[in-house]
């Protein structure tokens, strides 16, 4: 699983599939600056590490993010840390980081 | 795109287990409460059935119907929000759960999805899902849960 995160490609294909969850193929290569072939192994390499499942609608194949992994990896190590703290601090690193942008 | 995929989430856990155990461990109360933060699925379990999930006081979260039974391989629940008034107004969602063993582990996937678009359901349920399959996960592969209580 952390080799699949580990690279960029494979993350930005993650973040669409957070922003829409549930595309094609063809969907998932729009605008994008790879080729067909290489989204095509990634999202192998994603499958493969169950950070994505695959499911057959009709004739298209759709791709939905599996956060459950990912989950698995944040009850491990901060399960038992208060997480209304963490969520406090990202908020608050969040909000001082945009005050710099502004 | 369809509109379907716009509400449709989709979770898959590895579970080192048997299929039989897994199926147990989703429908019989008792061992439901110990992953799922208190709560539980009542049913009789057979195509037609009505359908409940019920928190730990007994106050009714979602109802709905056994659509599809076939144990230990798939369930399919007709899912209807009872407690949040502008949830229960979107209507049902479909639950598909699907077993399937390979080696000494069972793939669990959970397909939840709404034919409303962007489902206010489906974006309620999504949050808890993860939760619940980690603990489901830890508690068939080590005997105990991550979490008793929800965060």
């Amino acid at each position: 699983m952390f080799k699949a995160l580990a690279d960029a490609s494979r993350r930005s294909l993650l973040d669409r599939l957070h922003r829409r969850n549930g595309q094609t193929l063809n969907e998932l290569c729009t605008g994008l600056d790879m080729t067909r072939q290489a989204v095509t192994k990634h999202l192998a390499i994603l499958e493969h590490a169950n950070l994505i499942a695959v499911q057959r609608q009709g004739r298209e194949k759709l791709h939905f993010i599996n956060p459950v992994p990912i989950n698995d990896i944040a009850e491990r190590w901060i399960g038992k840390f208060q997480r209304s703290h963490l969520r406090a601090l990202s908020a608050l690193k969040k909000s001082l980081e945009e005050d710099d942008h502004e | 795109m369809s509109d379907a995929a716009t509400s449709t989430f989709v979770y898959v856990t590895y579970i080192r287990t048997s299929a039989e155990k897994l199926w147990a461990a989703l429908t019989q109360p008792e061992f439901t409460r110990q992953y799922w933060f208190g709560m539980h699925m009542a049913s009789r379990w057979q195509a037609g059935a009505e359908w409940k999930l019920c928190f730990a006081d007994g106050r009714v979260a979602d109802i709905g119907e056994v659509l599809e039974i076939d144990p230990p391989r798939r369930l399919v629940l007709r899912w209807q929000n009872e407690f949040r008034p502008e949830v229960k107004a979107e209507g049902p969602a479909h639950c598909v759960f699907d077993l399937e063993p390979s080696g000494d582990v069972v793939k669990l996937t959970i397909t939840h999805s709404s034919g409303t678009p962007n489902s206010k359901l489906i974006s309620a349920v999504s949050g808890g899902w993860p939760k619940v399959l980690s603990n489901l996960k830890s508690l068939l592969e080590t005997g105990t849960p991550f979490a008793t209580e929800k965060f």
